[in-house]
């Protein structure tokens, strides 16, 4: 079988759960996380017995260990964890259906809980929150030395230097980046479990402050609480159970450049970098095009990362990113192409990338708040700028 | 040149730990000197330091003297929020320097107001004590 094959049509997710989302619930993410994988199971129709392999993010503090013993201990013969934080909220989805299509597991569990933002500070604990970067300590051992000691210090300002970048080759406008926020802020306020569901114009994204030239309030995620979990098996298997499957049709990941340390990230060409590579072979492993994809999930950090998505995954050429999002390009129901129904994490929730990929599961079900009609593939990707992965998924 | 600065003496900043891979670059800049590792097989400059040349994966390298200069690859004026060692800082600039050596470096130009800076803008290297053992490389605006 070609390596590009390998995985397609293999799997389905067949169960998505996830707790109410929120600027902070005061509970642990060890919780959050149970009550979304829970749901998950009974959305399915599978019981946690059945579990037998599980994937995670490698930054998720309710490890494999915890899960067994809050979850009557089922048999579990394979677990992973992808790398890269929300680089990674796509290739979770490709190391479950990897080892559903190896045989190596049959039912497998995918979560993400958090509770790291700044209303999130409740306590010290491994499953209490707060933002990373506050917990940064005054001794950098690791590569952060090379720019935290000169105030870069957290992600919006990393990816506040690409947009930066991309801006002096493209000339992409303040205008381009309110288009996406307002677009998916539109979404989220069909969306009755957004944080954020106010509509917003483009002169209220151009009013609010800025925050790390060039990105403004608005052009950031919003900070949650909040969990989500998926279940996945065999196509085979998907067929026989409670709801519609959304198969797995093609998954890839690439490494790359990474946001954070910049004296890297730009010693490669950015056709060269991770998210262009794991399109290249996505489309490849699929058989179709981005112009045939009917909703597209963008990990959608900052507004000018989700612009510049869209070119590294084939759907605008490079500097054309800004434009094709103009004039409710990504709006639901009639842009060019209906991305993040769900408001995505500038507005419906920060769950690392997952609150998206169960919203295109509710899109290859018929069951959004913004459905797509006849919805039949959906496109979901990880954070552009890290080491990432992109999964299609089919009705 | 070597620049007392206050502002980024003030404690609480968070600073590199040496390490073997590492230390003689700090050594070179507690003396004033920018050296980045060069490979001594095909030549390349790289930054930040690593063991082997990402080019032709040879293993030996030497510390070489750059220029110093080099021009604004990107930038962003960080106005909060940030770490509380920075925030009597704001705003601030944070910049990605292409140096002439072909090699990005991420710093700071000093004594720019936020609206002055600009891609391609000419920079050279400027070395700020942070601690008694501890140079950081800034920069500053050169004549182009």
């Amino acid at each position: 079988m070609p390596v590009s094959q390998s995985i397609r049509d293999r799997a389905a997710i067949v169960g998505i759960g996830q707790t109410p989302f929120a600027r902070s619930l005061g509970r642990s993410e060890y919780d959050m996380a149970l009550e979304a994988i829970l749901a998950a199971c009974a959305d399915a129709g599978i019981a946690p017995s059945e579990i037998d392999g599980t994937v995670r993010y490698d930054m998720e503090t309710t490890d494999e260990e915890q899960l067994l013993a809050a979850l009557g201990n089922p048999e579990l013969r394979w677990f992973a964890s992808s790398a890269w934080g929300g680089g990674g909220s796509a290739s979770v989805i490709v190391l479950a259906a990897t080892a559903i299509a190896a045989g190596m597991a049959r039912t497998v569990l995918v979560w993400r809980s958090r509770a790291r933002g700044k209303h999130s500070v409740y306590g010290q604990g491994a499953h209490q929150g707060g933002r990373y970067w506050e917990r940064l300590g005054t001794a950098l051992p690791g590569p952060n030395q090379w720019h935290v000691p000169h105030g870069l210090v957290s992600a919006f300002q990393e990816m506040a230097m690409i947009a930066m970048r991309h801006r002096i080759e493209y000339g992409t406008t303040e205008d381009q980046y309110a288009e996406v926020a307002v677009a998916f802020r539109a979404h989220a306020a069909r969306n009755p479990n957004a944080v954020m569901r106010t509509p917003i114009t483009i002169a209220a994204h151009h009013a609010s402050r800025m925050i790390s030239d060039p990105l403004r309030l608005l052009d950031c995620c919003i900070e949650t609480d909040g969990a989500v979990a998926l279940v996945l098996t065999s196509a085979e298997r998907a067929r026989d159970l409670r709801q519609r499957p959304a198969y797995v049709l093609a998954g890839a990941m690439a490494g790359g450049g990474h946001h954070i340390r910049l004296s890297t990230f730009y010693e490669r060409a950015r056709r060269d970098d991770g998210a262009p590579r794991a399109g290249r072979r996505l489309w490849e492993m699929a058989g179709v095009r981005p112009g045939d994809i009917d909703v597209a999930l963008f990990y959608d950090f900052f507004t000018p990362l989700v612009i510049m998505a869209l070119e590294d995954y084939g759907f605008a050429r490079a500097g054309e990113g800004g434009p094709f999002v103009e004039n409710g390009g990504l709006a639901w129901p009639d842009g060019r192409l209906v991305c993040n129904p769900n408001g995505g994490q500038l507005s419906e929730a920060f769950i690392h990338g997952f609150n998206n990929t169960a919203e295109a599961v509710r899109q290859i079900r018929g069951t959004s708040t913004a459905q797509v009609v006849d919805c039949e593939l959906a496109f979901v990707a990880g954070g552009n700028t890290d080491p990432t992965g992109a999964v299609l998924l089919r009705r | 040149m070597s620049v007392q600065r206050d502002d980024i003496l003030t404690r609480g900043v968070p600073l590199p730990v040496p390490t073997p891979d590492t230390a003689p670059f700090y050594e070179a800049a507690h003396r004033g000197e920018l050296r980045l590792q060069r490979c001594a097989g095909c030549g390349r400059f790289r930054h930040y330091p690593r063991p082997t040349c990402p080019a032709c994966l040879s293993r030996d390298h030497t510390w070489e003297r750059a220029s110093g200069r080099g021009t604004v690859w990107t930038w962003t004026i960080v106005r909060g929020p940030t770490l509380p060692a920075f925030e009597s800082r704001v705003p601030y600039n944070v910049v990605d320097v292409l140096l002439e050596e072909g090699v990005h470096f991420v710093s700071e130009v000093l004594d720019c107001a936020p609206e002055d800076l600009r891609a391609g803008m000419p920079v050279e290297a400027v070395f700020v004590p942070a601690s008694a053992e501890l140079t950081l490389v800034k920069f500053r605006r050169r004549p182009a």
